[in-house]
């Protein structure tokens, strides 16, 4: 099947294809920075007029999401599987 | 009745009630002629109030269409003919008529008009849907079913309360917006059997618990009309209260915590379920025209990508009979375009550009940020990371890559579901992107036509703040991978007071209670026992000479009373026992001698 070897082709250049997400997601902060390129003069606060706020944003807090869930879950909300089974 | 009219539901309902005389060839033709022929109805739909209905002192009012029932029925009727579609193959013909009773009791409640209406349009979708799980069969599931149903049962209570005592209030049953804070009882009571539907906490532990345990294609219809159809009478009844928008905001951040725990895939995105309908609610909440357009927009477009994200995770579960993360990874190979498909999924909830949810979320978080309310704006934003985070990429990277778990016979079941499921998920992949390509075609249905045309969510700044959010998210993703791998475990919910909780009681109670029971019993023995004794002589004594003369007397006179109220009482309820029956027998023949 064709998408089966499209995922092969992408996976066997592993590498190549981070580089190239890096490039990208550097590219989208520099233009995000460009007023010529991204208008904020109608954004809302002012903080999101700081170059890059939005991705930092992203990145904090996905790892908060995923820190405080976890540490929340370990409170002895996870239970085994058959918790409920008697 | 004011005129002929047929109701989009009545459709469904006939449908349902004469498929299993539908013979076999002719099925599968039947199951998508009746809910086109549905959606096809509801399309046709006149503006204006149809089908009243004289009944006893009030006046029913069963089509009400106006701009806002409209969009809540063209996506009720669609989502019907797409997840019949992805069912098509599943021979039970019960599994379907129940499908299509819950989807008629949910355009029932879309059109209503009056509150009474409302209610048994309501109570059918709760009857009805616990048959998309009990199907499922195996105790797990039946047991699921028990608690859904007794917890909508409390729901229906408190709104069926609620229209009492607003009847009493106004003596009126007609359905109509609740002015803030002025409902009284009846509005709160109306408001909680609401939000039970919507899944608000703290009354939401039923949704995760049912959907994950439901038959691979009933999920798929659960996913779509319960909450949703919550979310209209929500809009119809309660927009502009307050109190929503805290709710809305806790709710998109509580199912995306959970998201974070749960190994099982469909329950995973029962709680991004929650976590969604909280942007509906805190939109409601807010009230503006925009927040209203954005929660009707957000609706629509949600039942379409999560319907698409349960066709997804209910393939690998009909195909390899898995849905834990634990039990799945690496399937890529084996199903690449059930991948594909569930990927559009979760593009669409994370609100990618081109996609569904980026023109429809927006529009809460924008008239969020306008009504100057930052925190709840931010917040959901917040929500969106965990969104992006868990449906765009948790489900996708552990079931179709990651490290393959799969057990030998997992992995020798799995492939691409038979056609009738695929062509599903992809239509439903189209409209995803459709949807998200070309917006008028959602944004000319919404009901505040006037605020639309400010509204325009290709801006270069929303896309760019977008994509920077989205993107770091996965790279966030990508860095704490060892973190997010699965556990075998379950999360407590809210759930476990009903579930665990009294079982906690029972056993207490055998050990302590009855330790103490036994200890008293003891007690009363060694020192209670002869005091008693002598003051029972006395009270016997008392007994006999004054007390007995007196009941006496008044114990023939009882019993003569009752055998006269008895005999009368009797010949009675065994007549209109009788009758009854006998009325019954005879519709029963009727009913077989010309069926």
């Amino acid at each position: 099947m064709k998408l089966v070897q499209l995922i092969e082709w992408l996976r066997a250049r592993m590498r190549l294809v981070v580089k190239v997400c890096l490039v990208v997601l550097a590219l989208l902060v520099i233009l995000d920075a460009l007023p010529a390129v991204v208008d904020k003069s109608h954004a809302h606060t002012e903080v999101e007029k700081w170059p890059g706020f939005w991705a930092v944003f992203g990145l904090v807090g996905c790892a908060f999401l995923i820190v405080a869930s976890k540490a929340f879950g370990k409170l002895g909300i996870m239970r085994e599987e058959d918790y409920y089974d008697e | 009745m004011s005129e002929l009219w047929l109701h989009p539901a009545l459709i469904l309902v006939l449908g349902a009630l004469a498929l299993p005389w539908v013979p076999e060839r002719a099925r599968k033709v039947w199951l998508l002629a009746v809910p086109l022929l549905a959606f096809w109805r509801v399309t046709q739909l006149e503006p204006g109030i149809h089908g009243e209905l004289g009944f006893l002192n009030w006046t029913l009012v069963f089509g009400r269409v106006d701009a806002l029932s409209q969009i809540f029925g063209y996506i009720m009727g669609l989502v019907c003919v797409i997840a019949t579609l992805y069912g098509l193959h599943v021979k039970e013909p019960g599994q379907h008529s129940a499908a299509w009773f819950y989807a008629a009791g949910s355009l029932g409640v879309i059109y209503a008009g009056d509150f009474l209406t409302l209610f048994v349009f309501w109570e059918l979708m709760a009857f009805a849907s616990v048959f998309l799980i009990w199907y499922r069969r195996g105790t797990r599931a039946v047991a699921a079913g028990y608690r859904y149903l007794l917890v909508h049962v409390a729901g229906g209570l408190s709104l069926l309360a609620g229209i009492i005592l607003h009847h009493g209030a106004t003596g009126s049953l007609r359905f109509e917006t609740f002015q803030w804070g002025q409902g009284g009882a009846a509005g709160w009571l109306i408001l909680a059997g609401f939000l039970l539907n919507a899944a608000v906490p703290p009354l939401h532990a039923w949704l995760p618990d049912a959907y994950a345990e439901g038959t691979f294609n009933g999920s798929v219809f659960l996913s779509a009309l319960t909450t949703k159809t919550a979310v209209y009478a929500l809009c119809r009844g309660f927009a502009g209260w307050e109190i929503l928008v805290p709710l809305g905001v806790v709710m998109a951040l509580y199912g995306v915590v959970y998201a974070v725990l749960e190994n099982d895939c469909r329950r995973l995105l029962a709680y991004h379920i929650i976590s969604q309908v909280g942007y509906m609610v805190a939109g409601v909440g807010m009230g503006t025209a925009m927040a209203i357009n954005g929660a009707c927009a957000h609706a629509f477009a949600h039942i379409l990508y999560k319907g698409l994200l349960f066709m997804g995770c209910g393939a690998v579960l009909h195909m390899t009979g898995e849905s834990r993360f634990t039990e799945l990874g690496g399937l890529y190979k084996k199903m690449p375009w059930t991948f594909l498909f569930t990927l559009i999924g979760g593009l669409s909830i994370s609100a990618f550009p081109l996609f569904s949810g980026f023109v429809s979320k927006s529009m809460i978080v924008a008239a969020g940020f306008e009504g100057h309310r930052l925190w709840a704006a931010y917040l959901l934003m917040l929500a969106s990371v965990g969104t992006f985070l868990h449906t765009g990429l948790k489900v996708p990277y552990f079931i179709w890559f990651g490290k393959n778990r799969c057990r030998t016979e997992t992995w020798e079941r799995a492939a691409d579901p038979p056609w009738n499921m695929n062509v599903a998920m992809a239509v439903a992949s189209f409209l995803c992107i459709f949807i998200g390509c070309y917006t008028p075609y959602l944004y000319k249905m919404l009901p505040h036509q006037e605020v639309v045309g400010e509204y325009h969510p290709y801006t270069a700044y929303h896309v760019s703040e977008t994509l920077l959010v989205l993107l770091f998210t996965a790279v966030g993703f990508f860095l704490l991978l060892k973190k997010l791998e699965p556990t075998p475990t379950i999360s407590l919910d809210l759930d476990w007071f009903y579930r665990k909780a009294g079982r906690l009681f029972l056993r207490w109670a055998e050990g302590p209670v009855q330790r103490l029971d036994a200890w008293v019993g003891t007690l009363y023995q060694n020192i209670g026992l002869s005091g008693l004794m002598r003051t029972a002589r006395l009270m016997g004594q008392f007994d006999q000479r004054v007390i007995d003369g007196a009941v006496d007397g008044l114990a023939a006179a009882v019993a003569a009373a009752g055998a006269r109220v008895r005999k009368a009482q009797r010949g009675h309820l065994q007549e209109s026992l009788a009758l009854a029956f006998a009325a019954a027998a005879v519709l029963l023949l009727v009913f077989l001698w010309f069926w």
